[in-house]
C-alpha cells in the first residue's frame, strides 16, 4: 500500500479531535490492561470486611459484593475484552480475506458455493448462533474468540470479494495473467497489497463488534466464567446491585463504550483517509 | 430604446477551500437586453457558469460574491434577502442546465416537478398548473403531454429531458433565460433540435437569452452578441460578426482556429491553443492569457483595460493600446490571417 | 418487476432449505441425549428404547430431517424438553410481546432518524450536525444492556417514574400499564437502530444535496426546506426499506438482550430460558422461526423497494 494513503489518513486523524482522543484512550487502556498485575490487589481475592465500598483512595472504583477491588477487576476485564477483540478480528479477517479472494478471483462454482454459504450464515440471526455455540462449547477465552470469529468473517469476505473482482480487471493484473503468471503469484503480488485499505477499515470495525459481542455474551452469563472478570460479567453482577451500589454499573459500561467508540471512530477516519474522494465534495 | 434586463459590473466571485482562494470570476462586466441572445463562450474553468449562477444569487458557501454589482432592470440584486431572490428565480429569470440526465429528480413525476414551480410562482391551483405544464410541454415539441406528465424522468430520452427542462424554464414566462451548456451532453442530431427550439423560442418572444457554451458553432447559429471569457475575465465582446470576422483578441483568434469552419474542407488546418488555462488560486496579475499568447509582450504583465474597437466591440488586450500600435488597428482584417502580422509587429515593437 | 419477484422467490427457497438443514444439524450435533429428559430413574432400558422409537430418534439422520421438516412446515416445531409444551404454541404465545416491542422500537427509531438525519446532513458541520453525529456515534457504540441498567437506575430506582421489569403490574390489566412497562425496553432497543439510521440518512442527504437536481431546485426558487422534505426525503427513505430488512438480525440480538434485562415476556427471553435449560427443541424452533422471518423480511424489503422506486418498477 502506498505511502500517500497513509499520509492522507494521518491528515484526517490530525484534523479530528475525536480520532486523537480515540487513539489516546485505546493506548491508555491497552497499557493499563497489560500492566494490570502491578495493582496491589488480587482481582479475585474475596474480602468480607470490604464489601460494597464506594470509590475511595484505596479502592479507586470501590469494591463489589465479595469485597473484590473493582478497579483491578476492570483492568483484568479489559484484558479479556481487548484480547478477544484483537484475536477475533485477526482470525475473522484471515478467514474473510481467504474466502473473499478465492471467491472473487476464481469466480464460477466456487464463488457461487462460498457466497451461498455466506448468505445462509447471514440469514440466521448471528446472536442466536453465538448463544447456541457458547452453550455447546466450554466458554473459555479461546472458544469465545473462535465462535465470534466464525460469525464475523462474512462481512469482510463480501467486501474483499467485490474488491478482488474489480482489481482482477485492472491492466496490471490482466498483463500479469497474459504473461503467464500463476494465480497464486498474482494474488500475492498484485491483489493482496491493494486489498489493504478495505481490509484495514473492515478489521477496525470488526474489533468494535467483537468487543460488543463478547460483552453481551458475558453479560448474559455465557462468556468467560466466574470468578474471572470481564466488563460484561461485571455489569451482569452490577445489575442486581444497582439499588445499593450504582457506582458498580458505571465503570465497566463506560469502558466498553469508550473502547468500542474509539474503534468505530478510527474505522471511519481510516475509511475517509483511504478514500478521500468518496467522502469529500 | 432597448430594455436592459441584466447588468453586471466588475463582478468578482471567489471560492474558498483548504488550498486558498480560487478567484473564479475576476471583474466581469456584461449586460443582456430584452430580445437579444448573448453567448458567453469560454473553456471550462473560465468562469462562465459561475457568472450565470451569480445572476441568480446561487453562489453559496464555499463561494462568495466579493465585489462588483449585479443589477436587474436597474435595481441592484446584491444584498437582497433570500425571499426576494426566490421570487426572481424560475419566475423572472429561469435557468436551463447542462446535463438533463441529472437535472430532474429521478423519483418524482415530471408533472409534479413542473407544477411545483408553476404553483409556487404563479399561485395557480393544481388542475390549472397541470394544464399549464401540459401546454408548455406541447410548446417545446413533446407529444401527448398529458400522458407524459405522469411519467418519471427515466422514461424520457436525453433530448426529451432537455425539452422538459426548457418547458420548466418557460413555465413562468421569464423575461430572461439562462442556458448553461444546454446541448453539451446531447448527441449531435439532438443538439441541432434543441438549438432549433431555442431559436424558435427567441423568435416568438421578447425574452433575453444567455447561452453559455464552449462551442463557437452553437454561438454562430443562435446568438446576436458574444462575450468571450477566459481565466475569470471577459476577453472580448461584440456582435457575432465582430467576433467571427474581426476578432480582436489573440485568445478569440485561437479559439476560432481551433474549431472547424463550415465549408473549410479537408485542407483546413485546425490549430489547438497550446498550454493550459491559468491557475485561479494564484492568477497572473496581468492578462490571464499571457502564457499561451503568441503575441505576448512586456506590457501584458499589467492588467489591460477593455479597448473599444468599434460599436459595442471591445477587447481586453494591450495590442490595441494606442501607444503600442502606432500604425494601424489590428483585428480589422479577417481574424485568422491577421494574427501573424499582429504578432510580428508585437515582436518588433519590443 | 415480475422477473425480479420470481428471481427473488427462487433465491429464497434454497436459502430456507439450507437454513433448516443447519438448524437440524445443530440439534443433532448438540451434546447430550434428548431422550434422557424423558427418563426417570426407575425406567427400564426397553422403556427408554420405546421412547426413542416413539420420538423417531432411532432412524437415520436424513429420515429424521425429513420427518422434522415435514412437521415444521405444518407448524409443528416439536415439544419442549422442559415443560413438554409444543414449541410453536410457546413462540406464538410470546409473539405479541416481541412484535410489539420490535415494532414500536423500529417505528420510534425511523420516526426520529428521518428529521435528525436530514437536518444533520443539511447543516453539515454546524453545531446541530456535530451534536447529532456525536449522539449517533455513542448510539452505535453503547452496550444496550448498560444503557438499560442506567435507565432502570434513573427512572425506576431514583425517580420512581417507570417500572423496572415485566410487561404488566400483577392484578392490573390496562393498556396504559403495558405502555408504562414498555417505554424503557422500547427506547433502549430503538436507540442503537436510531443511531444506525441517522448516520445513514445523514450521509445520503449529504450525497443527494450535491446532486444536480437539487441545485436546480434552488434555481427555481425552492427553499431549503422544500428541497429537503419534498425532494431529498424520498431518495433517502427508499434505501431505508432495505436497511430495515438488513437490520432484522441485529434486531433479534437486541431483542434478546433487552428482553432479558427488562424481563420482557417475549421470544427473546423465552430463548434465553431455553438456552440456560439446554432446551434444544425450543432453541431450534426459535432459531428457525427467526431465520425464516429474517429471510422473508429481506425478501419483503426488496420487493417493497422495487414497488416504491419508479426506476426499478419499470424494468419489469
Amino acid at each position: 500500500m502506498n505511502r500517500s494513503k497513509w499520509r492522507s489518513v494521518a491528515g484526517e486523524l490530525r484534523s479530528s479531535a475525536f480520532g486523537i482522543a480515540g487513539i489516546i484512550i485505546l493506548v491508555l487502556f491497552t497499557i493499563a490492561a497489560a500492566l494490570a498485575f502491578l495493582s496491589p490487589h488480587d482481582p479475585n481475592a474475596l474480602n468480607a470486611l470490604e464489601r460494597l465500598k464506594p470509590p475511595n483512595a484505596d479502592h479507586w472504583f470501590g469494591t463489589d459484593d465479595y469485597g473484590r477491588d473493582y478497579f483491578t477487576r476492570a483492568l483484568y476485564g479489559g484484558r479479556v475484552s481487548l484480547t478477544v477483540g484483537f484475536a477475533s478480528m485477526i482470525l475473522a479477517t484471515g478467514i474473510g480475506v481467504i474466502v473473499g479472494v478465492v471467491s472473487g478471483y476464481f469466480g464460477g462454482w466456487i464463488d457461487n458455493l462460498l457466497m451461498r454459504l455466506v448468505e445462509v450464515i447471514m440469514s440466521i440471526p448471528s446472536f442466536l448462533i453465538l448463544l447456541l455455540l457458547s452453550v455447546f462449547l466450554k466458554p473459555s477465552v479461546g472458544n469465545i474468540i473462535i465462535i465470534i470469529s466464525l460469525l464475523m468473517w462474512m462481512n469482510i469476505a463480501r467486501i474483499v470479494r467485490a474488491e478482488t473482482m474489480s482489481l482482477k480487471e485492472r491492466e496490471y493484473v490482466l498483463y500479469a495473467r497474459a504473461s503467464g503468471q500463476g494465480a497464486f503469484g498474482i494474488i500475492r503480488r498484485h491483489i493482496l497489497a491493494n486489498l489493504m485499505p478495505v481490509v484495514i477499515v473492515g478489521a477496525t470495525n470488526n474489533i468494535a463488534s467483537a468487543i460488543m459481542m463478547e460483552s453481551s455474551l458475558s453479560f448474559l452469563g455465557f462468556g468467560v466464567q466466574a470468578p474471572n472478570a470481564t466488563w460484561g460479567s461485571m455489569l451482569n453482577n452490577a445489575q442486581g446491585l444497582i439499588a445499593q451500589a450504582p457506582y458498580l454499573a458505571v465503570f465497566p459500561g463506560l469502558f466498553i463504550l469508550l473502547t468500542v467508540l474509539s474503534f468505530n471512530v478510527l474505522g471511519d477516519i481510516l475509511r475517509v483517509g483511504f478514500e478521500p474522494k468518496l467522502v469529500r465534495r | 430604446m432597448t430594455e436592459r434586463l441584466l447588468e453586471m459590473e466588475d463582478l468578482r466571485v471567489s471560492f474558498y477551500s483548504r488550498d486558498g482562494e480560487n478567484q473564479a470570476v475576476r471583474g466581469v462586466s456584461l449586460h443582456v437586453d430584452a430580445g437579444e441572445t448573448v453567448g458567453i463562450v469560454g473553456e471550462s474553468g473560465s468562469g462562465k457558469s459561475v457568472t450565470a449562477k451569480a445572476a441568480l444569487g446561487l453562489i453559496g458557501p464555499p463561494g462568495k460574491v466579493i465585489g462588483g454589482d449585479i443589477r436587474y432592470r436597474g435595481e441592484s440584486l446584491l444584498g437582497w434577502s433570500d425571499g426576494r431572490w426566490r421570487k426572481l428565480r424560475g419566475n423572472r429569470i429561469a435557468m436551463v442546465f447542462q446535463d438533463p440526465m441529472t437535472a430532474l429528480n429521478p423519483v418524482k413525476k415530471i408533472g409534479a416537478q413542473m407544477t411545483e414551480v408553476i404553483r409556487r410562482h404563479r399561485g395557480l391551483g393544481k388542475a390549472e398548473a397541470r394544464r399549464e405544464a401540459a401546454d408548455k410541454l406541447r410548446e417545446v415539441g413533446i407529444s401527448e403531454p398529458e400522458r407524459r406528465l405522469d411519467q418519471y424522468p427515466h422514461e424520457f430520452s436525453g433530448g426529451m429531458r432537455q425539452r422538459v427542462m426548457i418547458a420548466m424554464a418557460l413555465s413562468c414566462e421569464p423575461e430572461l433565460l439562462l442556458a448553461d451548456e444546454p446541448t453539451t451532453a446531447l448527441d449531435v442530431t439532438i443538439q441541432a433540435q434543441i438549438l432549433d427550439l431555442l431559436k424558435d423560442i427567441k423568435a416568438r418572444s421578447n425574452m433575453g437569452i444567455v447561452l453559455i457554451t464552449h462551442d463557437l458553432g452553437v454561438v454562430a447559429q443562435v446568438c446576436t452578441r458574444v462575450v468571450v471569457m477566459y481565466g475569470g475575465m471577459v476577453m472580448e465582446e461584440g456582435a457575432v460578426e465582430d467576433i467571427f470576422y474581426r476578432a480582436g483578441h489573440p485568445y478569440t483568434q485561437g479559439l476560432l482556429k481551433s474549431v472547424p469552419k463550415r465549408g473549410g474542407g479537408l485542407r483546413e488546418r485546425l490549430v489547438p491553443i497550446e498550454g493550459t488555462p491559468p491557475d485561479l488560486l494564484d492568477p497572473p496579475p496581468g492578462c490571464p492569457f499571457i502564457e499561451r499568447c503568441p503575441h505576448a509582450f512586456g506590457k501584458c504583465v499589467e492588467r489591460p483595460p477593455l479597448f473599444e474597437l468599434g460599436d459595442g466591440h471591445r477587447a481586453l488586450c494591450w495590442l490595441h493600446d494606442a501607444e503600442h500600435s502606432a500604425a494601424k488597428v489590428p483585428g480589422a482584417a479577417a481574424g485568422g490571417t491577421d494574427a501573424e502580422t499582429v504578432g510580428e509587429r508585437g515582436a518588433s515593437d519590443e | 418487476m415480475r422477473q425480479l419477484l420470481i428471481r427473488r422467490l427462487l433465491q429464497t427457497v434454497p436459502l430456507l432449505l439450507f437454513v433448516s438443514i443447519v438448524c437440524f444439524a445443530m440439534i443433532k450435533l448438540a451434546p447430550g441425549d434428548p431422550v434422557l429428559s424423558f427418563v426417570t430413574p426407575n425406567m427400564h432400558p426397553e422403556d427408554i428404547e420405546r421412547i426413542r422409537h416413539n420420538l423417531g430418534l432411532d432412524k437415520p439422520a436424513y429420515v429424521q430431517y425429513f420427518l422434522w421438516i415435514k412437521e415444521a412446515v405444518t407448524g409443528n416445531l416439536g415439544y419442549s424438553l422442559v415443560n413438554h409444551q409444543p414449541v410453536m404454541d410457546q413462540i406464538l404465545d410470546r409473539l405479541p410481546a416481541t412484535a410489539g416491542l420490535m415494532g414500536s422500537a423500529i417505528g420510534l427509531a425511523v420516526l426520529l432518524a428521518i428529521p435528525l438525519g436530514l437536518t444533520a446532513g443539511a447543516y453539515r458541520g454546524r453545531w446541530i450536525d456535530k451534536l447529532v453525529n456525536l449522539v449517533a456515534y455513542v448510539g452505535i457504540s453503547v452496550p444496550l444492556f448498560w444503557l438499560a441498567i442506567l435507565m432502570v437506575y434513573f427512572f425506576s430506582i431514583h425517580l420512581h417514574w417507570l417500572p423496572s421489569m415485566g410487561m404488566r403490574t400483577i392484578g392490573v390489566n390496562s393498556a396504559f400499564d403495558v405502555l408504562k412497562h414498555g417505554i424503557m425496553p422500547c427506547v433502549v432497543l430503538a436507540f442503537s437502530f436510531l443511531a444506525v439510521y441517522v448516520r445513514y440518512i445523514r450521509s445520503s442527504t449529504i450525497g443527494q444535496l450535491r446532486e444536480d437536481y437539487v441545485q436546480i431546485q434552488y434555481a427555481y426558487g425552492s427553499t431549503k426546506r422544500i428541497v429537503l422534505f419534498r425532494h431529498v426525503m424520498k431518495h433517502v427513505l427508499l434505501p431505508i426499506i432495505t436497511l430495515l430488512g438488513m437490520s432484522m438480525g441485529e434486531l433479534v440480538a437486541g431483542a434478546i438482550v433487552t428482553e432479558t434485562v427488562f424481563s420482557w415476556p417475549g421470544i427473546g427471553s423465552l430463548g434465553m430460558t431455553a438456552v440456560r435449560g439446554m432446551d434444544y427443541p425450543v432453541i431450534m424452533g426459535i432459531t428457525l422461526f427467526s431465520s425464516v422471518l429474517l429471510i422473508l423480511g429481506n425478501l419483503a424489503a426488496d420487493l417493497l423497494y422495487g414497488i416504491a422506486d419508479p426506476r426499478i418498477k419499470s424494468k419489469r
